[in-house]
């Protein structure tokens, strides 16, 4: 046992949402810790592909976070430069039928309204963007805020830059309540960090950290995989995605869904997204899975049929029973906040999370109305304690792009 | 003693195949890595990076290290792939791909 | 096609499993990537050259014709030229999916009861500034060229590293007519002794390699090093050094050996991403198996260096061993341990010397330290030592976070060449890496068998 270390706040998970919690609470002028039982990057944030999307969100909270976290990620990029890999490379949608088209017009005419820059583009015009698309789509959506990084390289460079302590390797086993019911730390396998509050951002295992502080979040895991390609020239410019994907990513269903992703890497694979299923956390490869992402790509851009895919990999999505993550104070446990279930979209909702968390750490107003990602917002239900224990051996494989 | 007449080989009547270009001469049954190895050639492809020139490292088709173009199709491990007559063969740059 | 057992893999231990499973009435498919059987260790010229004698460059050639003519007098259905990616558990079995050599454009599959996983090794190189120049060879890479295109990559080599495949790739090459001008190896010298008895347990004829050495006059460098390969577009030597006790350079040692070839190994490392897909538990980097070489996954058996590198006649053994149990098995009966007791002893006695090799051959410790900054460590996407160091300092602690963080381990090879070096950089032990496909597979492939399944 080491000796205790103080800090004003440990944030527990070195993923994407840690690091920006941890960068905007030391900007904030506060000692931050960060704690994680493996290594930087190494659950959720590892396994994904780092997009940063506006496109794929309908009017509501989570577009709000949204375009708050894209101005943010915009501004951390311009600090932290070429190291994150940030690219401003804007987000195609295309549909494939006309009344696909015509459903995807009228949701992009909401997402204006909201505040997305949303521009529509006729079949004849998808070409100009994309020049290997498949021909005969129907039209389709340009959205140009859409954005991605190296989702590893990222969480890396943010913590670095928020100059918090960081201790890989080591588990936190117990949230520290005081008599009084507030949180005073974390006991670790490797000693105690004292701390009067303790943020939350330990991705898929945010439910078992929750329940050991004593509280319940629902958080669970959505298995996906992603297929990587051989390198190849600058091909696809966009992240290129069917319309069936916001459906998809809004689904309750725990049935295999896939709709793909497409885009290109600056170091040269395509990579393949997303599929979505509901299997716990099964890490076997999912034949099924990866076939239904291969033929998703080639209908989207048939040259990729003789294009190798060199590897596949997977990963699990957080997420929360109403598909919104938890954010903020725990009214339940003072001086322990939540940032985590985030699903698939934790990279991009990483930096207003972090700024958001900051804000309540600090007592200041949130940029942001915090009421719908309430993490006292579910029923507690003794099943969801027991169903996650010893659950989390997740971690997630390796990214890249 | 080379290797040929230390095996007692009596090949079958050797072809043509081009290297960049330029005709060499193949025996049947080689993979395309032999055929240049016996030709005096070690590197075949120069990497997308740096530019660098590679050739066989591995020899049993592992590494990926020796990929070239032969008739047009790219990422071909010269290590495993025979050689064939007439075989149009091209060092390959980067991704080996055009574009 | 659907057959009662699929050996993966054709060398000595997918060989003798068929043959042992044949004999006992099964149908068996014996899937390998060659166009001829026998793996890298019996990997025979190829057929169009007509070596009259191809036992000139052999080992163990009795035995090869032994599983040959076997093999050719069996019931054992060859499936010579498939590239297997992956092998899938279904409702009914067990689907090996392949590619068709050598475009591996074309799909084909074998449905199977059973599984042996007889998937061999391939060798470790660690790096060093200089390895990347054409003209730096595996010391298996430079064999297997030799073996099967019966040519050499020029007239002067340099074989180093450590390991007891660098005596029989030093006396074949310089059998080949290749002036060896030294054999580098880091182990020391007291070592040498003990390590050829071992050997000569291995290879019934590996004691002679010592004679060879001296007759082809080719120095032996014990507890030596390369330090450096040079050249500019190809290698033109390498600056040899002496080691001592704890690893370090000898200052004042180096010397330049002029050479146009550098047959290099370190070592070899079992294929288990077959067996990683099926979900096997694995032991550190091996197949893990029981007594009658069982995968702890139904069905599903390994053999050979996938379960532990000790050689040729260890896999026979093992391989032996399976083709008996699954026989057995097959016909729902439980196999007597008591009919294969001699192959069990013999298992058991070179488990036990390839643990002693193992020993003997370590990488010198300190070898990271002549790892320059500017070595390039992943070949594939090209990720010197200095990258992978500066990942260390960002919170990296491990191989893969490595991986994440410089693209090392991220290309063609998928980390099968840099795996050993970075772990090494890092500082930790070698893991398993999970590589769900075992080759790289077409995507439109993997689409058309989407479209397949959904008639089916």
């Amino acid at each position: 046992m080491s000796e205790p270390l103080t800090c004003d706040v440990v944030v527990v998970g070195a993923g994407m949402v840690g690091a920006a919690c941890a960068l905007y609470a030391a900007r904030e002028g506060l000692a931050v810790t960060v704690v994680d039982r493996g290594p930087v990057a190494g659950g959720t944030t590892g396994a994904g592909e780092g997009n940063l999307l506006v496109s794929d969100k309908a009017p509501g909270p989570e577009l709000e976070l949204a375009l708050l976290s894209n101005r943010l990620w915009a501004e951390v990029a311009q600090d932290l430069g070429k190291p994150v890999e940030y690219e401003a490379k804007g987000g195609l949608v295309v549909a494939g039928t006309p009344e696909t088209a015509s459903g995807l017009r009228e949701f992009a005419a909401a997402q204006r309204a909201a505040g997305v820059t949303a521009e529509p583009v006729p079949a004849d015009r998808l070409r100009d963007l994309e020049p290997h698309l498949a021909p005969g789509l129907a039209g389709g959506v340009h959205y140009p805020q859409d954005a991605q990084v190296m989702p590893a390289l990222a969480a890396a460079h943010l913590l670095r830059a928020s100059g918090a302590r960081l201790l890989t390797g080591r588990e936190a086993t117990r949230v520290l309540r005081a008599p009084d019911g507030a949180v005073c730390g974390v006991r670790t396998d490797r000693g105690d960090l004292h701390a009067p509050a303790v943020v939350n951002a330990a991705g898929t295992w945010g439910g078992e950290l929750a329940a050991r502080a004593g509280v319940s979040l629902p958080v669970l895991p959505r298995r996906g995989f992603v297929l990587v390609t051989e390198p190849l020239p600058p091909r696809i410019r966009h992240k290129v995605y069917a319309a069936d994907y916001v459906a998809d990513v809004a689904s309750d269903s725990a049935a295999l869904q896939t709709s793909p992703v497409v885009e290109g890497t600056t170091a040269g694979p395509v990579l393949i997204g997303a599929s979505r299923e509901r299997v716990g956390f099964d890490r076997s490869l999912s034949l099924p899975a990866v076939r239904a992402l291969a033929a998703g790509a080639t209908r989207l851009f048939p040259f990729l049929a003789g294009v190798r895919a060199m590897r596949t990999y997977m990963g699990f999505r957080p997420y929360l029973p109403d598909h919104l993550p938890a954010i903020g104070p725990d009214p339940r446990a003072p001086g322990l906040y939540h940032a985590c279930g985030h699903e698939g979209a934790g990279i991009g909702l990483a930096t207003g999370t972090g700024l958001l968390i900051a804000q309540s750490l600090t007592g200041r107003t949130a940029a942001l109305d915090l009421t719908p990602f309430r993490p006292d917002r579910f029923p507690p239900r003794a099943a969801d304690l027991t169903r996650r224990t010893g659950a989390p051996s997740a971690e997630a494989e390796e990214a890249e792009q | 003693m080379n290797p040929l007449e230390r095996a007692g080989a009596r090949p079958g009547p050797a072809f043509t195949v081009t290297f960049d270009g330029r005709r060499i001469e193949a025996l049947p049954g080689r993979t395309v890595a032999a055929v240049l190895w016996a030709a005096g050639i070690t590197a075949w492809r120069s990497t997308r990076g740096g530019g660098r020139p590679r050739g066989v490292f591995c020899g049993i088709g592992v590494c990926f290290d020796c990929l070239v173009t032969v008739n047009g199709r790219p990422n071909q491990r010269a290590c495993l792939v025979p050689a064939r007559p007439g075989d149009v063969i091209r060092t390959q740059e980067g991704t080996g791909h055009a574009d | 096609m659907r057959t009662d057992l699929a050996v993966i893999g054709a060398g000595p231990a997918g060989l003798a499993a068929s043959l042992a499973a044949a004999a006992r009435g099964v149908r068996v498919a014996l899937v390998d990537a060659a166009p001829e059987p026998g793996g890298q260790f019996h990997r025979q010229p190829a057929a169009g050259l007509r070596a009259r004698r191809p036992e000139a460059l052999h080992h163990q050639w009795r035995t090869w014709i032994r599983l040959r003519d076997g093999l050719a007098a069996s019931s054992v259905r060859l499936l010579a030229e498939h590239h297997v990616w992956c092998v899938e558990r279904t409702s009914d079995g067990l689907t090996v999916h392949a590619l068709l050599g050598p475009d591996e454009e074309e799909p084909a599959e074998v449905h199977a009861t059973a599984v042996l996983l007889a998937t061999g090794g391939y060798e470790t190189v660690l790096p060093f500034p200089g390895w990347t120049l054409p003209g730096v060879v595996t010391a298996g890479g430079a064999q297997a060229m030799l073996k099967g295109g019966l040519v050499v990559p020029g007239p002067t080599a340099v074989v180093a590293g450590t390991g007891p495949l660098l005596l029989p790739v030093a006396t074949g090459l310089a059998a080949a007519g290749v002036q060896v001008a030294a054999l580098v190896e880091s182990a020391g010298p007291g070592r040498l002794p003990r390590h050829v008895r071992s050997l000569a347990g291995k290879f019934p004829e590996g004691a002679g390699y010592a004679a060879r050495l001296l007759r082809h006059r080719v120095p032996f460098l014990a507890r030596h090093t390369v330090v450096r390969a040079h050249g500019d577009d190809r290698l033109t030597g390498v600056t040899v050094a002496a080691l001592d006790a704890h690893g370090r350079v000898r200052p004042g040692t180096e010397r330049h050996l002029p050479c146009d070839t550098l047959a290099v190994g370190h070592g070899m490392l079992p294929h288990t991403d077959l067996a990683e897909g099926l979900g096997c538990r694995l032991d550190g980097l091996t197949v893990a198996v029981d007594g009658e070489q069982r995968t702890d996954v139904p069905g599903v058996w390994a053999a050979g260096e996938a379960t532990g590198v000790g050689g040729a006649a260890l896999a026979l053994a093992e391989g032996h061993i399976a083709g008996r149990s699954i026989a057995a098995r097959l016909r729902g009966t439980a196999p007597d341990p008591g009919q294969w007791a001699p192959a069990a002893r013999a298992r058991a006695r070179m488990r036990r010397s390839a643990a002693a090799l193992d020993a003997v051959y370590a990488p010198p410790a300190r070898w990271t330290d002549r790892v320059t900054d500017d070595t390039v460590v992943c070949r594939c996407e090209e990720v010197t030592a200095g990258a992978v160091r500066e990942a260390l300092t960002l919170g990296a602690g491990d191989a893969r976070t490595v991986k994440l963080l410089t693209r090392a381990g991220m290309g063609w090879c998928q980390g099968r060449m840099c795996g050993p070096a970075v772990a090494g950089l890092a500082g930790c032990g070698p893991t398993p890496s999970r590589r769900p496909f075992a080759r790289p597979v077409p995507l439109g492939v993997l689409a058309e068998q989407h479209t397949e399944e959904g008639h089916s």
